[in-house]
């Protein structure tokens, strides 16, 4: 059976014990598309991605990965499928070669076969110069790196990345959205989950906002930030007490609130009669507001609007 | 089956890949049966008499407790794989867990047949003379196969079992005391009787008693029966505990 879509999820539902983890997830991936799952610690995204790469059962709901399904044809899916996770799943007494090269063996290689792809996959990577030292002195992004790699030694055509990037300092981040790029251009799919709202901007051609265990919203970055509005607002507030009753008139209008630079965001139009209007509102006397600026919205307005809090501030992790 | 088989070959041989380059386990497993046979034998021995030259009644202990304590080190091994992220990523590669915990067993076998071959040879330094023929030495290696073995699986079982590699760890330290209550330093009626009762009746005296007595070439009877009995008994029990808490930790 051939099918457009990569992933296909429906209703899918997940308790640990008392605690609903997933409360019906759908979710539909396009073959050779970017596909991110964004939301904030604890939002279920681990957990989805676990279900559709076969290691968890769904309480409820069916989902099928590269035209299989993720329960009856559990042997399919994981024949073409790879997973990288926020831990790196690699050997640290072994060097990457040996990695790969053991890698390559599980993947029914023959010797040969292993050691060309491994020496490949180091090339692409970067890690050619590495490839005969022991991982434990891998620094951390030539770690998840080789753990991308290693999922990729038997060519699987859908890609599952558990927060890729997680943890890593920003030029090894950059380089790691670099591979994740050029990933795309060898017509995989890609279903990454991430909390930086950036990343999934930048990667995905589609994003689902995940909170609570729904998907609270879905489509492409362009079609999200339009969700909120297509500009905000920053009023420059003339001193702490201004800073306080405008935050008061605009009530949960507020999309961005910083105190340390006396800054309020709202959302608008971005049309000159909207700002004049809403300047007159929350500053009838001309005095409150000093400055003001005109942005596009970012996905982290458009997280807030969704989701009611923003994606960095939720901390709670409910790991598992 | 034959995938099982191919995986399982490969998983041997990280896992000895993994175990040679582990600098703290393979010092500890070469160190401490050189440190036990030359404290046995030249601090305590002197105060112990068994009736023969105490390095000769001593030697089959030492290995034994040694080739134990080593092969409850695959519990941490195995616990390690179980909380890393490596195991979902052999999982999605459909590695069975037979074949990863066979990985840890064999790594096991090799590693504690190398320091017993160690003790054998600092035994030998010391004056350990053994009267047996060839017959005997691979009987008593037999044995002692089985017993690494049996230990080894068993404690794959609870490496599955514990949550955390510092909690495998606490099981190679029973393994380790288990010796002392048996015939393994001092014979077991110099004991007070209510320890006798455990000790003539557990696993670890038959075994060596049957090491002991092929060695030094004295009747044995019907003891190393009852040691292949007990091993072989342990080894089916850890492998269906093994294959059960395996599918349940991964399901």
């Amino acid at each position: 059976m051939t099918s457009e879509w990569a992933i296909e999820a429906t209703g899918l539902e997940k308790s640990y014990g008392a605690v609903k983890v997933l409360g019906g997830v759908d979710l539909r991936v396009a073959k050779g598309s970017v596909f991110s799952l964004l939301g904030p610690n604890g939002a279920g995204k681990t957990t989805t991605v676990r279900i559709l790469a076969t290691l968890m059962r769904a309480d409820v709901g069916a989902a099928r990965v590269a035209g299989f399904d993720v329960v009856g044809e559990r042997r399919e899916v994981r024949r073409r499928i790879s997973l990288t996770g926020q831990y790196a799943a690699v050997d640290e007494e072994q060097t990457g070669d040996e990695n790969l090269r053991m890698m390559g063996r599980l993947s029914r290689l023959s010797g040969p076969q292993a050691r060309g792809r491994a020496r490949e996959l180091l090339e692409r990577f970067d890690l050619a110069d590495a490839g005969k030292r022991r991982v434990s002195t891998y620094s951390g992004g030539m770690r998840r790196r080789l753990d991308l790699a290693a999922g990729l030694v038997d060519r699987p055509s859908v890609i599952f990345l558990d927060e890729p990037t997680t943890g890593l300092d920003p030029r090894s981040r950059q380089a790691m959205w670099q591979v994740i790029t050029e990933l795309v251009g060898d017509g995989v799919t890609v279903f990454l989950t991430t909390q930086y709202l950036e990343e999934a901007d930048k990667l995905a051609d589609r994003i689902a906002v995940i909170d609570g265990g729904t998907v609270v919203a879905e489509g492409t970055p362009a079609e999200l930030k339009k969700r909120v509005a297509d500009h905000r607002v920053d009023l420059v507030l003339a001193d702490t007490q201004a800073f306080d009753i405008v935050a008061g008139i605009l009530g949960n209008r507020v999309i961005l609130r910083d105190p340390a630079r006396l800054t309020l965001g709202a959302a608008t139009d971005g049309s000159a009669a909207h700002v004049r209007a809403l300047l007159d509102e929350v500053d009838p006397a001309h005095r409150a507001i000093r400055s003001f600026g005109l942005h596009s919205a970012t996905l982290d307005d458009v997280f807030l609007a969704l989701t009611g809090h923003t994606a960095s501030t939720e901390k709670e992790t409910a790991h598992v | 089956m034959s995938d099982t088989f191919a995986d399982s070959r490969t998983m041997i041989g990280r896992s000895l890949r993994l175990t040679s380059r582990n600098a703290e386990a393979l010092t500890m497993s070469l160190m401490l049966p050189i440190m036990l046979m030359l404290v046995f034998v030249y601090l305590f021995g002197g105060a112990i008499n068994t009736g023969t030259t105490y390095v000769t009644y001593v030697t089959p202990g030492i290995i034994l407790l040694c080739a134990g304590f080593g092969a409850s080190m695959t519990a941490v091994s195995v616990s390690k794989d179980m909380t890393g992220g490596i195991i979902d990523r052999f999982r999605s590669r459909d590695i069975s867990g037979a074949a990863i915990l066979a990985g840890h067993v064999a790594a096991s076998v090799a590693r504690n047949l190398a320091s017993t071959v160690l003790v054998f040879g600092v035994a030998f330094l010391i004056g350990f003379r053994p009267a047996a023929g060839l017959v005997d030495w691979l009987a008593a290696l037999g044995i002692l196969l089985a017993f690494i073995l049996a230990i080894s699986w068993l404690s794959a079982a609870a490496g599955l079992l514990a949550k955390t590699p510092e909690g495998a760890n606490g099981f190679t330290f029973v393994v380790m005391f288990v010796p002392y209550a048996s015939s393994a330093f001092v014979p077991v009626d110099t004991m007070p009787s209510w320890i006798r009762g455990f000790a003539e009746n557990q696993p670890i005296t038959p075994v060596i008693e049957s090491i002991r007595g092929l060695l030094l070439d004295t009747p044995v009877g019907s003891t190393p029966w009852v040691a292949l009995a007990w091993c072989g008994g342990i080894l089916v029990v850890s492998i269906v505990a093994s294959a059960a808490l395996f599918k349940r930790r991964t399901s």
